[in-house]
């Protein structure tokens, strides 16, 4: 049976700064970055993270593959925010996957997204796997980078059977040609010449990792309907078609003037694009430079599922903004004097919340079994008709409910004012205050549904951690029902 | 069948300092402001007190924990004293403490402090606490204004007003307790403020703008209880006495299943019907004769005139604008200006709001006087709307 990719999940956080904005902030000092600003990219909010990314392009992906049946997770990333901490367990957690299931965190490059499904198809033993890419890249004020890098997540199941996209095969080179380089701790990305990297690297060893892979598979350049590049300077995709032969029009939209360029998960989200672009029987190469060069080749079928929510979804479902300021905010670029309401203790009570993981984290409440109350949290006894111990787990991240009293508060410290917060009230009967973000410009009332999404609740700036829940998003007329069950 | 607190126990003095931003004092010269007041009015010696409740709720900017600060700041050594918080309820819960006692026949006399300093946290506004190791990890942060801004969309909700209808009438409530503080020496916020000028105001928690919400300031209030023979046995004519003491704290209700719609204080309402039942009031609008109510959100005052019964259900909007709860309406509400202009010294407004009524009885309240003020009122709500403690205590001429 056929190994390969039984479906997908693609995830770009809504806000899209507008590239002009970016250089406009810098023409004092920086004209030359003017040149740089086509289109926008994406943006984190302040409460968005490789984790938070790396959860909703999963929930997308699962969602179209309900009786999957995983063993495996890999989160590849090189701006996780843990470094001694799996960050994947916390995507398991979210995505309420047995503890059972092996977790790993993949890092080291920015090929480590394509890297990590390359091995996880390698190594397939027709079992279920997850194989996820997120990104929340750091740029420093006035670098190109600051322009061209973006935000995102891509997810893969990966499995035997039903697939949609069959697995081909896999070219991999290891080479010590360090065209970009950041060191454990550091913030920002160094570069070497563009024009060294994209000729003395990309075109001299993408066209031959390609062609050495379609020459073993028994292909020819013309037998490549979509190619994608990623970790390369702009262009350089199809120049490498060029060189190999594959015609320029079979040159997969690179994203870098809607997402931006999304390091680990720039090379899945390709992938995503290509799935989406071709039709059954077309081969799909997608490659990632970066020390060397993952290729990998799939032939797209007539099965598997296709998510309800893609990648054209995703880009769609988006905020415009203009405001280099909050950009930098986010970014944590730029420390705000937010007064002394600020200064709060947000220290987590470790203990409790291994106590309260399942609650918190995979945004499970209790159903009793005697009144048959939906609620959060679930407390020893039922909030309804007070019967001890007669809860059983009810998933609440998928269920369907809207705002039923809400206020935009502007005295409240809060990254991102005004803070939306309000009662959510679940249509299977749970009721609990929650966070409402991503709000578009018409506002929330009493009434509007709303999704949920896993978010960062708070950081302890003091001791350095970050705490995750789940929050409401209202959902917006243009139909984005983030997931579904 | 319990009987109730109704004339068991007499207001034997009280006493309110100065309310406002108390830069020169700390939260024990505010004790001892309002203590002396009160002793100098029941006119007995401070070792005659034989128990006292502390009410003060912000621990990280008032006095610390424990009792220790009133027995300090008193000097009172070896009685026993008792240090309570229940959020905005603090001080009718100092005050229960003190009742209870009484009448309880534990003490023959017994002190009710309540006192908070909230200008000594460097900002305005509450702090924001903590709510728990569990509640912190998924409970939003978010400020006093907002929750009480989710009774704004809930009313506005059901009864399909206008944000313009709904900030009109907010706008005269707030319009009303500041005429009202204007007569009122002892209160933080003492101009008048035009309607247009609250409706103007910026948006704090939508709906709600400066002008909607109360003052935050330094204060302290406190009584001394005893029973009426042992008052009457100490002079005292006139006596004014407690009728209702009761508490109602939400067991997660509103906040947790979908009964409840954001159009009114549930605890309020059950906290209501006890005090009337205790107090033998069967006809509120018409035995009551003044009223001293949570106002720390004009939405607040709104609401609670319906959970008190005291407007019918979507009545109030109407009732505030025709004037009602006026100083010269029918049934006066925060005749001193209430928390809009004492702002609100949380461990003290409950206190605060007794002396109130217990000053209007004495017929001591000056230009503010009211005419034949018999049964009051008062009303504290303590947390959010909904997930809260109301109390309510009513006291009278004996």
């Amino acid at each position: 049976m056929a190994i390969g990719i039984k479906t997908y999940g693609a995830f770009v956080p809504q806000l899209r700064m507008a590239k002009a904005a970016i250089a406009d902030a810098h023409a004092w000092a920086l004209p030359h970055l003017k040149a740089l600003a086509r289109g926008e990219r994406a943006l984190c909010s302040w409460d968005e993270d490789a984790i938070t990314m790396a959860v909703q392009a999963s929930r997308q992906c699962l969602a179209a593959a309900p009786s999957a049946r995983l063993t495996g997770l890999k989160l590849a990333s090189t701006t996780s925010p843990f470094a001694d901490l799996q960050n994947a367990t916390i995507v398991s957690a979210a995505l309420r996957l047995p503890a059972e299931v092996p977790c790993q965190d993949v890092s080291g490059s920015t090929r480590a997204g394509l890297s990590a499904l390359a091995e996880t198809l390698r190594c397939a033993d027709g079992e279920d796997q997850l194989v996820v890419a997120s990104e929340r890249r750091h740029a420093r004020p006035g670098s190109a980078q600051e322009l061209s890098y973006g935000a995102g997540a891509a997810a893969f199941l990966t499995g035997q059977g039903d697939v949609l996209a069959r697995y081909l095969g896999a070219q991999s080179v290891s080479l010590a040609f360090v065209d970009h380089f950041r060191e454990s701790g550091e913030r920002y990305d160094y570069f070497g010449e563009e024009r060294w990297i994209r000729d003395e690297g990309v075109l001299r060893l993408v066209p031959e990792v390609v062609g050495a892979l379609l020459k073993r598979l028994g292909l020819t350049a013309e037998g490549v309907s979509w190619f994608g590049l990623a970790g390369a300077p702009g262009g350089s995709d199809k120049l490498v078609a060029k060189t190999l032969g594959i015609a320029t029009e079979r040159v997969v939209p690179d994203l870098r003037d809607t997402v931006g360029d999304t390091g680990a998960a720039h090379a899945l989200l390709l992938l995503t694009s290509a799935l989406e672009c071709g039709k059954p029987g077309d081969v799909v190469v997608v490659a990632a430079f970066g020390l060397g060069c993952e290729v990998l080749a799939f032939e797209i079928t007539d099965g598997g599922r296709r998510p309800t929510f893609r990648l054209a979804d995703t880009l769609a479902d988006r905020r415009a903004e203009t405001s280099y300021g909050k950009m930098l905010s986010f970014a944590g670029e730029l420390q705000l004097d937010w007064g002394p309401r600020s200064e709060v203790q947000i220290k987590a009570a470790l203990t409790q919340q291994y106590r309260s993981a399942q609650q918190i984290l995979g945004f499970i409440g209790g159903r009793c079994a005697t009144c048959r109350q939906v609620q959060f949290p679930s407390l020893p006894t039922c909030v309804s008709c007070a019967a001890t111990d007669t809860q059983a787990a009810f998933p609440l991240a998928d269920e369907p409910a809207r705002i039923a009293t809400v206020s935009a508060d502007w005295l409240q410290y809060y990254p991102a004012p005004p803070l939306y917060v309000g009662l959510v009230q679940f249509d299977a009967g749970a009721r609990l205050l929650m966070e409402i973000v991503d709000v578009p410009t018409v506002g929330v009332k009493v009434g509007t549904p709303v999704r949920f999404a896993f978010r960062l609740k708070a950081h302890d700036d003091l001791r350095h951690y970050t705490r995750y829940f789940w929050k409401a998003i209202p959902v917006s007329s243009r139909g984005t029902t983030a997931s579904h069950t | 069948m319990a009987s109730g607190i109704k004339d068991k126990v007499a207001i034997l003095g009280m006493g309110c300092s100065h309310f406002g931003e108390r830069w020169d004092v700390g939260s024990e010269q505010l004790m001892v402001e309002a203590f002396n007041e009160a002793l100098k009015d029941a006119d007995i010696g401070r070792s005659e007190i034989g128990a006292a409740w502390l009410g003060s709720a912000l621990d990280q900017a008032n006095v610390g924990n424990s009792a220790i600060p009133l027995s300090t700041a008193l000097r009172m050594q070896g009685i026993p004293v008792t240090r309570v918080e229940n959020m905005c309820a603090t001080g009718t819960e100092a005050l229960r403490g003190a009742c209870y006692a009484v009448a309880a026949g534990a003490v023959d006399i017994a002190l009710a402090l309540g006192v908070e300093k909230l200008k000594d946290t460097g900002y305005g506004g509450l702090p924001v606490p903590t709510k728990g190791t569990l509640s912190d990890l998924w409970m939003p942060y978010c400020s006093s204004p907002a929750g009480f801004a989710q009774l704004a969309s809930g009313y506005q909700a059901r009864y399909r007003l206008s944000r313009e209808e709904l900030k009109r009438s907010l706008a005269h409530v707030s319009w009303k307790s500041h005429q009202n503080g204007a007569r009122s020496p002892k209160a933080h916020l003492r101009r008048p403020v035009s309607i247009e000028t609250i409706l103007a105001a910026p948006i704090i928690a939508e709906p709600l703008g400066v002008f909607d919400c109360c003052g935050v300031s330094d204060g302290a209030a406190c009584a001394i209880v005893t029973t009426p023979d042992i008052a009457r046995g100490l002079g005292k004519r006139d006596l004014v006495t407690v009728k209702a003491l009761q508490i109602s704290a939400s067991s997660g209700r509103e906040s947790g299943i979908s009964e409840w719609d954001g159009s009114c204080v549930p605890n309020t309402r059950l906290a209501a019907r006890a005090a009337y039942r205790e107090a033998g009031i069967t006809d509120p609008r018409r035995e009551l004769t003044q009223l001293e109510v949570h106002d720390c959100f004009s939405i607040t005052e709104l609401v609670t005139m319906e959970d008190l019964g005291l407007s019918e259900p979507g009545g109030a909007v109407a009732d505030v604008l025709d004037g009602k709860f006026d100083a010269d309406g029918a049934l006066p509400c925060q005749t001193d200006g209430g928390l809009k202009c004492f702002g609100h010294p949380v461990g003290a407004s409950g206190l605060r709001m007794v002396y109130e009524h217990y000053v209007q009885m004495m017929g001591r309240a000056g230009e503010r006087q009211i005419k034949a003020p018999r049964l009051g009122l008062s009303h504290n709500l303590g947390g959010v709307p909904y997930n809260g403690v109301a109390a309510i205590s009513i006291v009278g001429l004996l």
